[in-house]
């Protein structure tokens, strides 16, 4: 009998990941709504925004980009080094230990137990848990690289390998705290005052470039290509964006922490390295775009590579937008506004949904032994909606960001101030009302793919198949 | 340690210069990066590139296509500015840069900047008294607009006032409406201590003692009035008088009116009793000068004109 690939665990986490998206994205909705019409908290304390916020955060980079991240990471890693995945019981405990983690915080964090360390909210024993799921992660994934049947390693495992280290140190180092209460969930931070959020940043950016850059775009080089049947533009580019990726984003935490308590120094440190990593992010945004060179006709008939391409404009955008807001003159105006918010849901919803979405609309067939989804007009009404959903998201938080920051340094010819802060809240209302609708569309596109996923697992001739390991080119 | 010391968490310049020489050690490997992949075995246009020789996964491939020229530029143009804002702004511990500039000397420019062009207008409102600027329109403009900035947080936009922040429309005062006395709540802040009495009085004592307060205003409530009045000559007198009227000195206020600071109903009043309030008007003379503040304390006593 010939061996197959490990697509079990690939499955659970492909369905995870459509489950998660619609979960947090609704949560998304919620809270949105809530900043349009604040009646909508009920007065009950677990619905309040300040715990949905978290929620909504980390459901949707954790519990539905993390289970992208596995699902892709876990057929990537097998498919590239021509072999089974190493340690499977410990790739089944990862899926289970971070469905564990993402019912935990869906309890705890309405119940108000929190850290307040934006994007790791989670409190102590569930941090502990975590680490355990990503070193367990990190052994599946390195130790299958290790065990590969053919020589080189893929770029995207580069950046699967990288996102998984780096995701590690950040968490360790972020989250070290004292705790002082199991049943009170309560832990101290090892960090004090300003160290605290400069540590905060560290890993808050990182977050951004590692868990949702370096991530996805190890997703990017594999799903790519293989969408558009043609091979990477450079494997030069790829291999000195890489490099400079991983070695800029790092620094780039500061940004976070402008005209604040922080060093001088530091800042302009956190500017300049955010500048020197336009460069580096374009190159994976170079390299998938023009991938599709001498295919770009397949663009016109395949929804799948339409995703695709958009979520890396999409990439390309946010991360031209990211250096120019770390400009110190530039945060003056954006800093604390809406446009951070725009900002990160180019980054969120047009780059790591999009992509996540084509990924999973390549993938998931090809787990039940089919060749494609059970209907490509509904993936091509899903990209449409997903654009329009996002495009009215972030240009709503645009303007309304622009004029937040430009009605706040507004003054008088007397030097008073011309508008008081409830006048900007109250020019906000119809923008948060726009985002809110914004969102709105794109919830509806993830249930318009949770029908076509659940129609293709469901069809008579789909059955859960693993892929015979074929032999390796050279 | 140098001069420039903003570095006053670390304890040694040994960490300053560990990031200083990875900073620059950084940018300069960044630049050897795109050198030494510039060169080698690439096609020279796209159009020639080549598969690399290696294959994954039955299609994956990869081209010699060189690094896009334009890509190269933008990367050491980025690179370039990174090393002359090293030099001329602070980027590192070790050294503040050759233009001398912190973010503290911007923010002092900027205040002096802005006092030099406003500053005479408040010194010249300073000429007038409280009265008399509550008369002037351009004045009273201003010192509208200072009010949305630092009051209405707590007072409302229209500073009516909202449950444990008094309303500055009426005519009541808990610390007085005279302008100087509205100056010095304004300047110097007040505390407004109300003491907890549940633990004294019990629960009887505190449904009598709300009962005969409510009173006051004419307002019935169960209880026994005679049993409230007691307690309250015993304990409230001495802040709140014995006619009830309150005490502006100590910011006791009047029970016999309808103006209710922490509200007017019974529920309220009850919590009032038996958890005392702490009523705390921040101190802005420091943060704001004697202009601005005399020019709000204006503006608050036109309010009670109206």
């Amino acid at each position: 009998m010939q061996e197959t690939y490990n697509y079990k665990v690939v499955r659970q986490f492909s369905i995870m990941t459509v489950v998660w998206g619609i979960v947090g994205m609704l949560v998304g909705v919620i809270i949105a709504a809530q900043l349009a019409w604040p009646a909508l908290n009920f007065d009950l304390p677990w619905l309040t925004y300040s715990r949905l916020r978290p929620l909504h955060t980390n459901a949707v980079i954790f519990a539905f980009g993390g289970s992208a991240l596995f699902a892709t990471s876990y057929y990537i890693v097998q498919r590239t080094c021509h072999t089974k995945l190493f340690a499977p019981a410990l790739a089944a405990f990862t899926f289970w230990g971070w469905q564990l983690v993402i019912l935990l915080a869906a309890v705890t964090l309405p119940l108000g137990f929190s850290t307040a360390k934006e994007y790791a909210e989670l409190e102590w024993p569930i941090d502990l848990l975590i680490t355990l799921v990503w070193v367990s992660y990190a052994i599946v994934f390195f130790g299958t690289i290790a065990t590969r049947k053919i020589k080189h390693i893929y770029v995207a495992n580069w950046f699967l390998g990288a996102f998984i280290l780096t995701v590690a140190i950040l968490h360790l180092g972020n989250s070290a705290a004292l705790p002082v209460s199991l049943t009170g969930m309560k832990s101290y931070s090892a960090y004090a005052g300003v160290q605290d959020a400069m540590i905060q940043w560290w890993y808050g950016h990182n977050a951004v470039g590692f868990f949702l850059t370096a991530g996805f775009l190890g997703m990017m080089y594999y799903f790519m290509p293989k969408a558009a049947g043609r091979p990477v533009y450079s494997y030069r580019l790829s291999v000195v964006h890489f490099w400079a990726l991983a070695f800029t984003y790092i620094w780039a935490g500061p940004h976070h922490l402008h005209y604040t308590a922080l060093p001088d120094w530091t800042q302009s440190l956190g500017m300049i390295m955010s500048l020197i990593l336009l460069a580096p992010s374009w190159g994976g945004m170079i390299n998938g775009i023009m991938t599709l060179s001498g295919a770009w006709d397949k663009l016109r008939t395949d929804p799948i590579l339409k995703f695709l391409v958009v979520s890396i404009s999409f990439y390309g955008m946010s991360t031209f937008e990211g250096p120019m807001m770390s400009i110190k003159t530039v945060n003056a105006l954006s800093h604390y506004t809406d446009w951070t918010i725009g900002h990160v849901h180019s980054g969120a919803l047009g780059w790591v949904a999009m992509i996540s979405i084509g990924s999973m609309y390549f993938l998931i067939p090809r787990l039940f032994g089919k060749t494609e989804m059970y209907s490509v007009r509904l993936i091509e009404t899903h990209f449409w909606i997903s654009t329009l959903g996002v495009v009215l998201y972030i240009a709503s938080m645009w303007i309304s960001g622009v004029m937040q920051g430009l009605m706040w340094r507004a003054t008088n010819t007397d030097g008073t101030l011309t508008y008081s802060f409830i006048e900007t809240v109250t020019a906000m209302h119809p923008f948060y009302v726009a985002r809110t609708v914004g969102g709105l569309i794109f919830l509806s596109g993830m249930l318009l793919m949770a029908y076509n996923v659940w129609k293709t697992v469901t069809a008579d001739d789909a059955s859960a198949v693993d892929a015979i390991i074929p032999e390796p080119a050279h | 340690m140098s001069e420039y010391d903003l570095m006053s968490d670390f304890t040694s310049p040994f960490w300053a210069w560990f990031i200083f020489i990875i900073t620059v050690g950084g940018i300069f490997w960044c630049f050897y990066l795109l050198l030494s992949q510039s060169k080698g075995d690439t096609a020279a246009s796209h159009e020639e590139a080549q598969p690399t020789g290696h294959k994954w996964d039955e299609t994956l491939e990869e081209l010699n296509t060189p690094l896009p020229r334009w890509w190269l530029q933008m990367f050491i143009a980025t690179n370039i500015f990174g090393l002359v804002y090293l030099v001329l702004y602070p980027g590192s511990a070790v050294f503040g840069g050759v233009l001398g500039w912190t973010s503290v000397g911007q923010y002092e420019n900027e205040r002096k900047a802005a006092d030099e062009k406003f500053g005479a207008q408040y010194v010249n409102y300073l000429k007038q008294d409280i009265t008399e600027l509550a008369q002037n329109k351009e004045a009273i403009k201003t010192g509208s607009r200072l009010f949305s900035t630092y009051c209405t947080q707590c007072h409302g936009s229209d500073a009516g006032g909202g449950p444990g922040f008094p309303n500055l429309r009426d005519s009541r005062w808990l610390w007085g409406g005279e302008p100087a006395q509205i100056k010095q709540t304004i300047y110097s802040g007040r505390m407004g201590v109300m003491p907890a009495w549940g633990e004294v009085l019990g629960d009887d004592g505190v449904k009598n003692v709300t009962a005969y307060v409510m009173s006051l205003s004419g307002r019935k409530t169960a209880g026994d009035l005679d049993a409230g009045k007691e307690k309250f000559q015993q304990l409230c007198v001495a802040c709140h008088g014995a006619e009830a009227t309150g005490n502006i000195a100590l910011g006791a206020p009047d029970l016999t009116d309808d103006s209710w600071v922490y509200g007017a109903s019974r529920r309220s009043i009850e919590k009032t009793i038996i958890e005392g309030r702490n009523g705390k008007m921040p101190a802005f003379g420091e943060f704001l000068g004697e202009g601005k503040t005399h020019l709000l304390s204006a503006y608050v006593y036109s309010l009670s004109l109206e």
